[in-house]
């Protein structure tokens, strides 16, 4: 499978502007060999929206309508699976949700899964449990490449999530992402980048799995999306990373016998498939939340 | 056989920047904020010879073409001739456009009819004179005002509200103010300009570290550590004397108001920036 990674620059709350703005990007892909293109988190929206998240956000059949318009518009004239996070209305609840669509297909566009945002960072520059109600659940599903699953943002940052995610079968990860640039103090790279960059690097090494980030870019009220889109092999190698501030388009090649190579190598998933009951059913572990336990 | 025993330091949160980033992030923001937010390609900024001014004019030039930055001088009559002179190497250095237009006849207008305005006073209706002049040179010119604000000032209260601070953008206001000396010396300030010691220059021989009581170095390492949750005697545990660092926690604590918009009196439930809720870039 060759995907596109995509590192987008919206223009705030300018839906119009943003889906033009995606046509282009489609109309550069359409003819290629591109199977999947990534967008990243809140993209044809704008990451802080505040109160203004109930006026731009859309039930997913509504915004899959729209991405697969500009595809066809664009002249695609063959199916793509796209990635590509929104705001969504589930009917008078709200989420931060990512989608994985079929576009251009004979029978129309297909949602094959909405991944809604379970970690909301709600704290310091981040607002988001403010406006909005967090996912319950981590699921994977079916690519033409493999299982998937999607992680938005904070969702990457605990360790568990892409663990669980392997264990239910992910042989990739989809992480669409709008995280404000911070940290002035690295060599040449910015210190929220750097540690994105850990520790996706350690998912995908840890997992033997792909991870696919796209990042937004541009300036938001003078916060700085710093954009990083990147790929990583199931070998944890870094495969290719776009800068903080312009946008780009990364291709890149996933190779289900890098897994393979990189499980056999390294079998840490089958490692932790075997020990994962112990640890699970240790009653130390706060994991089961019986009713009578509920205060 | 003795085995040899090292320390961990302490962990103290850093003031590095690497000043290449820093300024390519700086005048990204600048280039967003003003050509692709606000379609407004030129800059207008009081230039007061002081290496605040100087570097956001440099971030300017880089960002928008030295052609779009206009420099506006704003002495008074008791101001130092050497911050003219010292905004005229900038000025000549970058290559962008100056003006100069005095504050004197609008100020002692005004403090005619004040007669017992003391220091503090006057050097207030300065400042708001000059934020006065700033804004209406940015009309004539179509050209949007930068602010040229640091944290350490912003944090200390050392600064007029709403005067320096009203500037609609505003590249270094989250750099403290060694920051500010790291990437002027980067991005090539006049060493006239960097070396010499701060002043809000409202009166003779004054300066910024004998008004505050404090020298920059040890005021930022102090802020640093208190925005970053640090209690006193962790401070101190850190090498800092308990009484600097209750003078800089003091200044900052009396002085949240001014990194504030007014108070308004809440009664509604759309009370704006209450529950009425848009970013500014909305």
């Amino acid at each position: 499978m060759q995907a596109a990674l995509v590192q987008f620059k919206p223009r705030k709350g300018d839906l119009a502007a943003n889906l033009d703005a995606m046509r282009g990007v489609f109309a550069q892909l359409a003819d290629g060999p591109v199977e999947l293109i990534v967008f990243p988190e809140a993209a044809m929206t704008g990451y802080f929206l505040e109160g203004a998240v109930y006026e731009l956000a859309f039930d997913a059949p509504t915004f899959a309508a729209k991405v697969d318009a500009q595809w066809r518009a664009a002249g695609g004239t063959r199916p793509v699976d796209v990635a590509i996070g929104f705001y969504e209305n589930a009917l008078g609840t709200f989420h931060n949700s990512a989608m994985y669509v079929r576009c251009g297909g004979p029978d129309g566009v297909h949602i094959v899964h909405v991944h809604r945002k379970m970690f909301l960072p709600t704290y310091g520059v981040f607002d988001e449990e403010r406006f909005l109600t967090r996912g319950r659940r981590l699921s994977v599903f079916d690519t033409p490449f493999g299982s998937a699953a999607i992680l938005i943002c904070e969702d990457a940052w605990h360790a568990l999530m892409p663990t669980v995610a392997a264990l239910k079968g992910a042989r990739l990860l989809i992480v669409p992402s709008a995280s404000p640039g911070r940290g002035l103090g690295g060599n040449g790279e910015l210190e929220s980048t750097t540690r994105w960059k850990a520790l996706l690097a350690s998912a995908a090494a840890e997992h033997g799995v792909y991870v696919l980030y796209a990042g937004l870019t541009g300036f938001e009220g003078g916060k700085g999306m710093s954009g990083a889109t990147s790929a990583y092999s199931p070998h944890g190698d870094l495969l290719q990373s776009l800068g903080p501030l312009d946008p780009g388009i990364i291709l890149v090649r996933l190779d289900p016998a890098e897994i393979d190579l990189a499980r056999a190598t390294m079998p840490l998933l089958g490692d932790l498939s075997a020990v994962l009951p112990d640890l699970w059913l240790d009653e130390e572990i706060p994991v089961t939340r019986r009713l009578e336990e509920r205060p | 056989m003795t085995l040899p025993v090292v320390e961990a330091r302490l962990e103290e949160p850093s003031l590095a920047i690497d000043p290449a980033l820093t300024a390519r992030w700086l005048e990204a923001f600048l280039r967003d904020e003003l050509i692709e937010r606000r379609a407004i390609g030129r800059a207008v900024l009081g230039l007061s010879g002081g290496i605040d001014s100087a570097l956001v004019a440099y971030l300017c030039a880089r960002a928008l073409g030295p052609e779009n930055v206009y420099a506006i001088r704003m002495p008074y009559k008791a101001s130092s001739s050497s911050s003219l002179t010292d905004a005229q190497r900038v000025v000549d250095a970058l290559g962008i456009h100056v003006e100069t237009i005095e504050i004197t006849d609008a100020v002692d207008g005004y403090l005619k009819h004040a007669p017992d305005a003391d220091a503090r006073r006057k050097g207030n209706v300065m400042a708001r004179t000059r934020m006065l002049v700033l804004f209406d040179q940015s009309a004539r010119r179509n050209a949007l005002p930068v602010g040229t604000g640091n944290k350490t000032e912003r944090l200390l209260g050392y600064f007029t509200w709403h005067a320096d601070d009203t500037p609609p953008v505003n590249p270094i206001g989250d750099l403290f103010k060694t920051q500010v000396w790291e990437l002027a010396r980067y991005l090539g300030v006049p060493t006239e300009v960097i070396d010499k010691p701060p002043s809000a220059d409202l009166e003779a021989n004054q300066t910024d570290e004998a008004d505050i009581g404090i020298t920059y170095a040890k005021a930022d390492r102090i802020l640093n550590m208190i925005l970053h949750g640090y209690k006193d005697d962790a401070i101190v545990a850190r090498g800092h004397e308990l009484a600097e660092v209750r003078l800089v926690r003091r200044r900052v604590d009396g002085t949240h108001w001014k990194r504030h918009l007014p108070t308004t009196a809440l009664v509604s439930s759309t009370a704006i920036n209450e529950f009425y809720l848009r970013p500014v870039d909305f």
